[in-house]
């Protein structure tokens, strides 16, 4: 009988300590993109324009190789 | 250079230099197509054909970096603990507006991808261009400021989000902001030139009239 108390009391804590530890996660990346007063938003922000432009200029580099190639 | 200090908003009110100046070189390129498009119809010389769709592709590749760049700053703004969620964000006015206006464009694309008559491509594109025009300013600029909006501007952002309500711009963003909208058109214009002086070179034998 004690054996299946002590079994009880042991699921009860493993569930709990594992209800515990869900409820302290958290997004990780919400938190980070929110620190520091959301600098990072106006740096993902950048990034995406930069790597927009990028691929945008890459492209037209391309097109202007097609056309050196036929010149 | 030091920023207002707001709720919500936070540091990410730089995105003003960013994101607000996409829409504004954006609304700039398709003004210059737009006249383009209209001196083609005036003489049908096809060179203002190329130039009006050039600054049109610009144009649009900047509103698809300011729908992208808007995306990420309203994720970050726009949901917080107040009772808005990804659904009270989709239906927002301002968005599907946006969406809307850029879809036109695309399909200004599609269209001219569907002849196969050089001329007539560039007419019936031509008097498209100058429809597109005129439906941005419904699409994007009246309807959202009619209706409730989680957007600056809106008048239905006084009950919402009050952080996001600020009548008139500080004049500490002033400073960069305006330089900045130039630097960005300019860009726009010089990555357009880019496009055009491929294409001329291209349509050389064309041309020659």
């Amino acid at each position: 009988m004690t054996k299946f108390m002590v079994r009880c009391l042991l699921f009860v804590l493993f569930i709990s300590t594992s209800f515990f530890s869900f409820a302290q996660e958290k997004p990780e990346m919400a938190d980070a993109m929110r620190s520091n007063g959301k600098i990072y938003v106006v740096v993902a922000v950048c990034l995406t324009i930069l790597i927009g432009l990028f691929i945008y200029v890459f492209l037209i580099d391309r097109k202007i190789s097609k056309l050196e190639k036929e010149v | 250079m030091d920023v207002p200090h707001l709720f919500i908003l936070n540091e990410s009110i730089r995105n003003l230099y960013f994101h607000v100046c996409m829409w504004f070189s954006m609304m700039i390129l398709f003004g210059v197509s737009v006249v383009y498009s209209i001196k083609y119809l005036a003489g049908f010389n096809l060179r203002n054909d190329i130039f009006a769709v050039n600054f049109a592709a610009v144009g649009s590749f900047l509103g698809i970096l300011g729908y992208a760049t808007g995306t990420i700053w309203a994720n970050y703004t726009w949901v917080t603990d107040q009772n808005q969620s990804l659904g009270s964000i989709l239906k927002e006015p301002k968005l599907i507006g946006a969406a809307i206006a850029l879809l036109i464009y695309g399909a200004y694309f599609v269209l001219r991808g569907s002849f196969t008559d050089m001329d007539k491509k560039a007419r019936i594109s031509a008097v498209y261009n100058i429809f597109a025009f005129a439906m941005l300013f419904p699409s994007i600029w009246i309807i959202p400021r009619l209706v409730g909006s989680l957007h600056p501007g809106a008048p239905g952002s006084d009950s919402g989000n009050p952080a996001l309500n600020f009548k008139d711009i500080d004049s500490r963003l002033r400073m960069v902001f305006y330089p900045a909208v130039i630097g960005w058109t300019l860009l726009g214009v010089w990555i357009a030139t880019l496009k055009i002086r491929i294409q001329l070179l291209k349509d050389k034998t064309l041309l020659h009239d």
